[in-house]
C-alpha cells in the first residue's frame, strides 16, 4: 500500500513537472505575459468581490439568525441584565458599522475594477471628510465608554450590604471548594502552610472565626434576590471562576483574595420553565441523542476559564439557586468545619 | 542640513560598496549565501523561515482542531504526526494538546508574524525605499538572523523532548509556568521557550535598532520624512515599538528564571503544590501580567503595522490612486503606537487588578478605535474612483482592509470592560484576535510577497495560481474564525482540550465542525502557495523593471540582486511616492526619481 502511495505520488510529480514544461514552453510564445493583468481579470475579481462580499455579509446575518439561539440565555443576575442591554446595544453598533463598511468595500472593489480605457481620478486628501470619520466614531465611542465605565463602577462598586453572603470559592488543580462565612458573616483566615489531607482550604485553626464556615463540594446553593459576595482565592496556579449564566468572572490568583458580587434574579427552577431555556435544552438534549448521552435538564454552572494544567476542561461545580425558604433550610443541614477544627 | 550629512554618509557605504562588486567573484557560498550582511539576502532567509514555522504552526492547529471537532476519534493522521506518546492510538493526548496551542500561538505571533514579518519587508524595503546602499550595520544584521534562526530551532526542539513542550499558553502565566509541578510542559519545555524567546528578543532589538538608524540617516537626497513610502513610516513606528517594548519582555523573562531555578518569589507566593507548601512568599502573578503584556500589547501593533504600510503602498499602487490622506495615515499610526503602550491593563480586567485602573484602560483603549477607523476609511478611499488592477496582492490587501474592520468592531466591545467580563477568554476573543490580528497581518504578508517577489527573486509568480490562492484563503479564512464569534457567545472557554465534559455546549458540535473544515480546506489552499513560490523561484518568467508601473525606489535598481543597490551614484527623490494618474501626466505614475515640472506641486496639492 505504502509502495503504491510512493509511485503514485512520483508519477504526479512527473505530470506536474511535464505539465509545467509545456505551459513554460508555451509562454514563449504569447504576446502577453501571464502574470500582467488584463481587463478581464480585472472584470472577474471585480464579480468575485462583489459575489463573496454579498454572500459574506449575507451568511453573517444567517449565522446571527441561526446561532443566536445557542447564545447563554438572559442573565440571572441584577448586573448581568444591564449588561446585557449594553451588550445588545453596542452589538448593534458595531454590526451595522461593520457591514456598512465592508459593504462599501466590497463594492467599490466592484465597481472600480479596473479597465486600460480608464483612467484613475487623482484625490490626494479632502479635509472635511477626514474630520467627518474621526468625529463620527470618537462620539459614538464616547457614548460607549461612559455607558461602559457606569456599569463598570456600579459592578464593582464595594459598598457593602448588610444583608450579603460571603462564600469563598477556592480554586486548586483541578475542583472548586465553596466555604460558606456562616452565623457570624466572616470567613475564617487561611494560611496555605495547615493545608492537609483532612484541611483541604488551608484553614487557619487558631481562628474562631472559621469555626461556624460550612465547606461545600460538588454542588453549591445561593439564594435569589441576596447579594452573594464572592472571595475567590487559589492554592497552587491562576484558575478563573466564570459563572456565565451571571454574567460573573474573576481570576483566582495564588497569594491574594479576588472578589466579585451579583444579586441572582432567576431560581434554578424558574430558569428551567423559562421559554428560551426550555428551547435551548431541546437543542441541547437533541444533540446529546445524537451523540449517545441521556438528557439532562438546566443548570447554573461554575467554570474554570483559565489556563490551568491538563485537566482545565474538566474544573466545574454546579450552581444551584434556590428561593429564600429553599436556600434556609439547605444552608441549615449543612455541617459547620468546628468538629474539624475542634479535632484539630 | 539633516539631508546633506546623510548624502555623506551614503556617498560613503557606496565607495565602500564598489570595492566590493569588483571582489564578488571571490565571494565565498558561504558569505553568500549563510552569513550574508546583504540586506535583501537577509530578507530572503527570513522569509524562507518563516514560511517553514508558518507550516508547522498551522499543521499543529490542524491537530487540535481536528480534536476539537471530534474528540475522542482516532485519526490516523494525528498518530503520523505525534507518534505514540502524544498521539496514542491516533488520539491526541490532553498535555500535548496545551502544548500545540501553546506554540502554534508563539510561532504564530513571534516568529511568523513578528520575526518574518518585519524581518523579511523592512530587510528588503527600507534600503530601496529610502534610496540606501544597505542597512546601516550589515554585521548586526547579520547576526539578527541568526540569532532569529538559533531562537526557531531552540523553539523547534522543544517539541521534541520527553516532558513535551511549553503548554502554558503562549502567555505563559506563573504560577503554571513557573512550577514544574504544575504541568509537565514546565519543565525541560519552558526552559527552552524562555531561551528561546530570549535569543528572538536581541534578534528583534538588533534588527529594530538597525531599521531606525537606516531610515533617519540613510535616506538619499531629497527623501525627505514627508516623502517617505507609507510602508517605510510603517517599518519606522514598528522597530521603535519593538525597541522599548522587547526589553520588558525580557526583565519579565529573567524574573521569571530566577522564580524557576533560583528560589526567588516575584511571582510566587502561598503556593501548596505537589503536596507540599512552597517557601516563596510575597511575589505576584499580576506582576508578571503586568510586565508581559507592556511588551503584549504593542506586540499587536508589531504586528499589524507592517501589513498596514505593505497594504497601503500596494492598495495606492494598484488602485492607480494616491493613498488617501497621506497625512493622516502617518498621523493615524503615530498615534497607534503611542497609545499602544498605554492600554496593555485590558488584558488585566479580571485578574484582581484595581477596576478603577481598569477604567482608565478601557478610555485608552476605546481611544485606539479612532485612528483605526481613520486608517479603515482611507484605505477605502482610496479605492473609490480607482482604476483598481487585480493583481494577487491587491486581492490579499482588500482582504486586510476587511478583516482589519470585521475583526476591528469586536474590539470596541473586548474593550468595555463591563462586556469583557463575560466573554473574556472565550472564543469570542479567539474570534476577534485571529481576524483583526492574525489574518490582517498574514493577508498583509503575502500582499507583500506577491508585490515584492520580482524584486526578491527575480522572477514572477503565476497570478492565476495567487488568484485560486487568494479566494480559497479568504473564504476559508472567514470560514474559520466567524463561526467561533457564536461559540464565544455561548460561553466556550477557550484553550479547552473538549467541550464535551458540559452538557450546556453539547450543542455547538456542528459549529465545531463547520471551523475545522474550514480550516483543513484553508490549509490544503497554502499548498497552492507553497508550490507558486518555491516553483516561481526558479522557474518562474523573468521578471522586468518594474512589473507594476509603481513610483518607490525599489523599481529603479536593475533586476540583479548586487551589492549596493544602484550601480551607479544613488537616485536622487524629487516627489512623494503616491503619484499615480496625476492630471497632465503622460502615463498614469510618476516615479520619485522625476523632478517635479514648473509650477507643479509635490504631495498631492494640484
Amino acid at each position: 500500500m505504502k509502495l503504491l502511495i510512493f509511485f503514485g505520488l512520483v508519477l504526479l510529480i512527473i505530470a506536474v513537472h511535464q505539465l509545467m514544461r509545456v505551459i513554460e514552453l508555451s509562454r514563449e510564445f504569447k504576446k502577453t505575459k501571464e502574470w500582467q493583468v488584463s481587463d478581464s481579470d480585472n472584470a472577474f475579481n471585480g464579480k468575485l468581490m462583489l459575489t463573496v462580499g454579498v454572500l459574506f455579509l449575507g451568511l453573517l446575518l444567517w449565522q446571527i439568525d441561526r446561532w443566536q439561539d445557542n447564545s447563554l440565555p438572559s442573565a440571572a443576575s441584577v448586573h448581568g441584565l444591564k449588561i446585557d442591554s449594553l451588550w445588545n446595544i453596542n452589538m448593534w453598533i458595531i454590526t451595522i458599522a461593520s457591514i456598512l463598511t465592508n459593504g462599501v468595500l466590497f463594492y467599490f472593489a466592484y465597481r472600480y475594477s479596473g479597465r486600460k480605457a480608464n483612467k484613475a481620478t487623482f484625490i490626494a486628501h479632502d479635509n472635511r471628510l477626514e474630520m467627518a470619520w474621526t468625529i463620527v466614531p470618537a462620539v459614538v465611542l464616547a457614548g460607549i465608554i461612559i455607558f461602559g465605565l457606569k456599569y463598570w463602577n456600579e459592578i464593582t462598586d464595594r459598598s457593602s450590604d448588610p444583608n450579603k453572603i460571603t462564600i469563598e470559592l477556592y480554586a486548586k488543580q483541578f475542583d472548586w471548594t465553596a466555604r460558606y462565612a456562616g452565623k457570624d458573616k466572616v470567613l475564617g483566615q487561611t494560611d496555605y502552610r495547615q493545608i492537609s489531607g483532612s484541611n483541604d482550604v488551608g484553614m487557619d485553626t487558631l481562628d474562631a472565626a472559621g469555626n461556624d464556615d460550612v465547606i461545600i463540594k460538588n454542588e453549591f446553593h445561593i439564594p435569589k434576590n441576596r447579594e452573594i459576595e464572592f472571595k475567590m482565592r487559589s492554592r497552587d496556579v491562576i484558575h478563573s471562576a466564570y459563572m456565565p449564566h451571571f454574567r460573573a468572572q474573576m481570576n483566582c490568583v495564588p497569594g491574594m483574595v479576588t472578589e466579585f458580587r451579583f444579586t441572582p434574579n432567576k431560581t434554578t427552577a424558574e430558569m428551567r420553565k423559562d421559554p428560551y431555556v426550555i428551547q435551548l435544552m431541546a437543542g441541547i438534549n437533541e444533540a446529546r441523542k445524537l451523540q449517545n448521552k441521556e438528557a439532562v435538564e438546566f443548570d447554573y454552572i461554575l467554570l474554570c476559564n483559565k489556563i490551568c494544567g491538563s485537566s482545565h476542561f474538566n474544573m466545574q461545580m454546579t450552581i444551584i439557586v434556590d428561593t429564600e425558604k429553599d436556600y434556609n433550610d439547605w444552608i441549615a443541614k449543612q455541617k459547620a468545619v468546628k468538629t474539624l477544627a475542634a479535632k484539630l | 542640513m539633516a539631508n546633506a550629512h546623510s548624502e555623506n554618509i551614503t556617498e560613503h557605504a557606496g565607495h565602500h560598496d564598489h570595492v566590493h562588486d569588483h571582489e564578488e567573484h571571490h565571494e565565498s557560498l558561504v558569505s553568500k549565501y549563510v552569513f550574508s550582511m546583504d540586506h535583501k539576502m537577509i530578507s530572503r532567509q527570513f522569509l524562507i523561515t518563516a514560511i517553514i514555522m508558518a507550516v508547522i504552526a498551522m499543521t499543529m492547529s490542524i491537530i487540535f482542531r481536528m480534536q476539537l471537532a471530534w474528540p475522542g476519534e482516532k485519526f490516523g493522521f494525528i498518530n503520523a504526526m505525534l507518534g505514540d506518546k502524544w498521539g496514542k492510538d491516533g488520539i491526541l493526548d490532553p498535555n500535548m494538546y496545551l502544548g500545540l496551542v501553546t506554540i502554534h500561538g508563539t510561532i504564530m505571533v513571534f516568529f511568523v508574524l513578528t520575526g518574518g514579518l518585519s524581518g523579511t519587508f523592512a530587510n528588503l524595503l527600507i534600503p530601496y525605499q529610502v534610496g540606501a546602499r544597505d542597512m546601516a550595520s550589515g554585521f548586526l544584521n547579520m547576526l539578527s538572523y541568526w540569532f532569529f534562526f538559533l531562537s526557531s530551532v531552540i523553539m523547534l526542539s522543544s517539541l521534541f523532548i520527553d516532558d513535551g513542550p511549553a503548554s502554558g499558553g503562549w502567555t505563559i502565566y506563573p504560577p503554571l509556568s513557573a512550577l514544574p509541578e504544575a504541568m509537565s510542559g514546565s519543565k525541560l519545555g519552558m526552559t527552552l521557550w524562555l531561551i528561546s524567546m530570549t535569543l528572538f528578543v536581541v534578534s528583534s532589538l538588533l534588527g529594530g535598532i538597525n531599521y531606525i538608524v537606516t531610515i533617519l540617516n540613510l535616506r538619499t537626497k531629497g527623501m525627505k520624512m514627508t516623502r517617505m513610502p507609507l510602508t517605510v513610516w510603517a517599518m519606522l513606528i514598528t522597530a521603535i515599538l519593538g525597541v522599548l517594548s522587547f526589553p520588558v519582555l525580557v526583565s519579565c523573562v529573567v524574573l521569571l528564571i530566577c522564580d524557576r531555578s533560583l528560589g526567588t518569589s516575584f511571582y510566587l507566593s502561598d503556593i501548596y503544590i505537589g503536596g507540599r507548601p512552597l517557601d516563596n512568599v510575597g511575589g505576584s502573578p499580576v506582576l508578571f501580567e503586568h510586565l508581559f503584556w507592556f511588551l503584549g500589547h504593542p506586540e499587536v501593533y508589531i504586528v499589524l503595522l507592517p501589513a498596514l504600510g505593505i497594504s497601503s503602498e500596494v492598495i495606492s499602487t494598484n488602485s492607480r490612486k494616491p493613498i488617501f490622506g497621506y497625512r493622516a495615515m502617518i498621523g493615524s499610526m503615530l498615534a497607534i503606537g503611542f497609545l499602544s503602550f498605554i492600554v496593555w491593563g485590558h488584558h488585566m480586567f479580571l485578574t484582581g487588578m484595581n477596576p478603577f485602573l481598569g477604567s482608565v484602560f478601557v478610555f485608552t483603549t476605546l481611544l485606539i478605535a479612532i485612528p483605526s477607523a481613520v486608517k479603515a476609511f482611507n484605505y477605502i478611499t482610496t479605492l473609490w474612483k480607482g482604476n483598481i488592477q487585480y493583481t494577487p496582492a491587491m486581492l490579499f490587501s482588500i482582504g486586510l482592509v476587511s478583516s482589519f474592520v470585521t475583526g476591528g468592531v469586536t474590539g470596541i466591545i473586548l474593550a468595555d470592560s463591563t462586556l469583557d467580563i463575560n466573554v473574556h477568554d472565550t472564543y469570542f476573543v479567539v474570534a476577534h484576535f485571529h481576524i483583526v490580528m492574525g489574518l490582517s497581518a498574514i493577508f498583509g504578508m503575502f500582499a507583500g510577497v506577491y508585490h515584492w517577489f520580482p524584486k526578491m527573486f527575480l522572477r514572477m509568480m503565476n497570478k492565476k495560481l495567487g488568484y485560486l490562492h487568494f479566494w480559497l484563503t479568504f473564504v476559508c479564512a472567514y470560514g474559520v474564525f466567524f463561526p467561533m464569534h457564536f461559540l464565544g457567545l455561548a460561553g466556550v472557554p477557550r484553550r479547552y482540550y473538549t467541550n464535551s465534559n458540559f452538557p450546556m455546549f453539547d450543542n455547538l458540535v456542528d459549529i465545531n465542525e463547520i471551523v475545522t473544515v474550514f480550516a483543513i480546506l484553508g490549509a490544503l489552499a497554502q499548498v497552492v502557495f507553497l508550490f507558486n513560490f518555491f516553483y516561481s523561484i526558479f522557474r518562474g518568467e523573468k521578471a522586468p523593471q518594474n512589473p507594476w508601473n509603481s513610483n518607490t525606489l525599489e523599481w529603479t535598481t536593475p533586476m540583479a540582486n548586487i551589492h549596493g543597490n544602484w550601480p551607479g551614484p544613488l537616485p536622487v527623490v524629487h516627489r512623494w511616492a503616491y503619484d499615480y494618474s496625476k492630471p497632465g501626466a503622460e502615463r498614469d505614475f510618476i516615479p520619485q526619481t522625476v523632478p517635479l515640472a514648473d509650477g507643479e506641486h509635490d504631495g498631492g496639492g494640484h
